[in-house]
């Protein structure tokens, strides 16, 4: 089975942090990509939702700025994992958070997955 | 990041709302400071300890309030609850805040917060140092040092605004929409110069961190103002400028010119969401001084090396701002990007009517003296930097400028 796993948290803190608390984040973060690399597909992280614009799919699609929806927490990025069920998911879920503490992961499962099939 | 570190992030994340929604129970700046600040308190204790709370700034407004109210019935010589009791009751009371404040109320609180920082009433210093008191919650001592006063003299000025704000009328009320587009004009207009304290003394330590205070003020105004173009283009602006500053000084903390930095220290993070905001901005076709300067700023960022620079484009854009904005100063500008098109000539006469309006402006006479060097006029442009020198804001703009006056003398 495969998994989406969502990060969420309030960017307004994840943006203001330093370069430094930054980096150590990111730092701690591949590591555990590192160590799971045979589970792992690929992943993003998505700039603050005040760079969003959202397409409202109405006959005529009207372009609006900002985000899907506007909640506390947001969007950060998403990472696809390939493990063997729920379980697994909250396993990888739970690394992930010791490593980049607050916040939420939404597991959910994906219908269709579409990897990456650019030659680099 | 250490818990401590989690904590303080999300208790400076939550205060602007905090705050708003406080001063929306208590109408008075110092009860929902106080109040704020002993919610912030029982947080660092709390928090440790059980676990940070589902919605932090849910739980910080609810304590605050608590803890407010408490105080004012101590005051009235009531019987107060005893403080544990309140925070264990707190779950149920917070989930039903949190739901509330998905609504209306954050945007007007917070609105308020900056609209009252701002109030027109206020000289442009009482504005940001009531913002970063306020707002961002820097401490007197901080603001003080950022802006070389005595912590006497900054809790007087902070003092004094606040009184003012006091006597002023302070709408409690959603403003209309033109007051409110006035009052968002002045709101962009104090980050900006807050922006600028930081910038021009770079990696300075009691004056740089001005700048991420700067951004931070100007990510909440955006997510409140998600569709203006001209706050998109003020946070590209900054966000584009912010990025180079680990290029902006050498090691013994002289300036290094645009064209002389080291691309590759320029921040990438910084650069993209700043690329991404103007470009945003400029799909609303509503040109604005903001959006053409992240524009022009957008240009050099894209230019990975300063002689692929776009300067038609440059040119293009400060036109552009002439006619939006006509200034000598944006006059000046123009003539950089005029020289690199047409030849340091074109450009001094471009700049020769600005004299009178600009003579105490130090970059003017830097730009003369350095437009006058290439046309291999030495003697003029000594006079130049001498008048340059004379004007330096700062220690570092001074050093730069006597660097062009030694290799004068060198070639000489």
């Amino acid at each position: 089975m495969q998994y989406a796993i969502l990060c969420y948290n309030d960017e307004d803190v994840v943006w203001s942090w330093t370069q430094e608390e930054d980096a150590a984040v990111m730092g701690r973060l591949a590591v555990v990509r590192e160590r799971l690399a045979e589970k792992m597909g690929p992943s993003a992280r998505l700039l603050p939702t005040t760079a969003a614009t959202t397409l409202r799919k109405s006959p005529e699609p009207v372009v609006i700025d900002g985000p899907f929806a506007e909640t506390k927490e947001q969007l950060l990025g998403f990472y696809v994992i390939d493990v063997e069920n729920l379980d697994a998911a909250l396993d990888v879920a739970r690394q992930l958070t010791a490593a980049n503490p607050g916040g939420a992961y939404e597991i959910r499962p994906i219908a269709l997955y579409l990897p990456d099939k650019r030659v680099t | 990041m250490t818990d401590l570190a989690w904590i303080n992030g999300a208790i400076t994340g939550a205060r602007p709302q905090a705050i708003g929604a406080l001063l929306r129970y208590f109408r008075d700046l110092d009860t929902a400071e106080e109040a704020f600040q002993e919610a912030a308190l029982r947080a660092l204790k709390s928090w440790p300890a059980n676990g940070p709370p589902r919605n932090p700034t849910a739980w910080l407004i609810l304590v605050g309030r608590n803890a407010a109210l408490d105080g004012l019935r101590k005051q009235a010589k009531h019987t107060a609850l005893p403080p544990d009791q309140e925070i264990s009751d707190l779950d149920d009371a917070e989930a039903t805040l949190a739901e509330r404040l998905d609504g209306s109320h954050y945007r007007d609180d917070v609105l308020r917060l900056l609209f009252i920082c701002c109030h027109p009433e206020l000289p442009a210093t009482q504005q940001i140092a009531l913002a970063l008191r306020i707002i961002s919650g820097l401490s007197v001592a901080q603001i003080a040092r950022a802006f070389l006063v005595g912590e006497a003299a900054m809790e007087q000025r902070i003092t004094r605004a606040k009184a003012r704000i006091a006597t002023a009328e302070v709408p409690f009320e959603a403003p209309g929409a033109v007051e409110r587009a006035e009052r968002l004009g002045a709101v962009a207009a104090m980050i900006y110069l807050l922006f600028n304290e930081g910038y021009s003394a770079g990696e300075d330590e009691a004056r740089g961190p001005l700048c991420d205070e700067a951004i931070r003020l100007v990510r909440l105004l955006l997510r409140l103002f998600q569709t203006e173009p001209e706050i998109m283009g003020l946070a590209a602006l900054m966000l584009l400028q912010h990025a180079r500053l680990p290029a902006r000084f050498d090691v013994a903390g002289e300036v290094i010119l645009l064209e002389d930095q080291d691309r590759t220290r320029w921040q990438s993070k910084l650069i993209v969401e700043g690329l991404a905001l103007i470009d945003k901005a400029i799909r609303h076709n509503q040109p604005g001084p903001y959006q053409i300067q992240a524009a022009i700023a957008a240009i050099h960022s894209r230019a990975t090396r300063a002689e692929d620079t776009d300067w038609a484009g440059i040119d293009a854009l400060y036109a552009a701002l002439e006619r939006l904005q006509p200034s000598p100063v944006v006059t000046l500008n123009r003539a950089v990007a005029t020289a690199k098109l047409h030849g340091a000539e074109a450009a001094l006469g471009m700049i020769a009517p600005l004299e009178q309006r600009l003579s105490g402006y130090f970059h003017y006479f830097g730009a003369r003296g350095a437009f006058l060097v290439q046309l291999g006029r030495i003697a003029e442009a000594r006079t130049a930097f001498d008048r340059a020198i004379a004007l330096a804001n700062t220690p570092a703009e001074a050093a730069h400028i006597r660097r062009y006056l030694d290799r004068l003398t060198g070639a000489a």
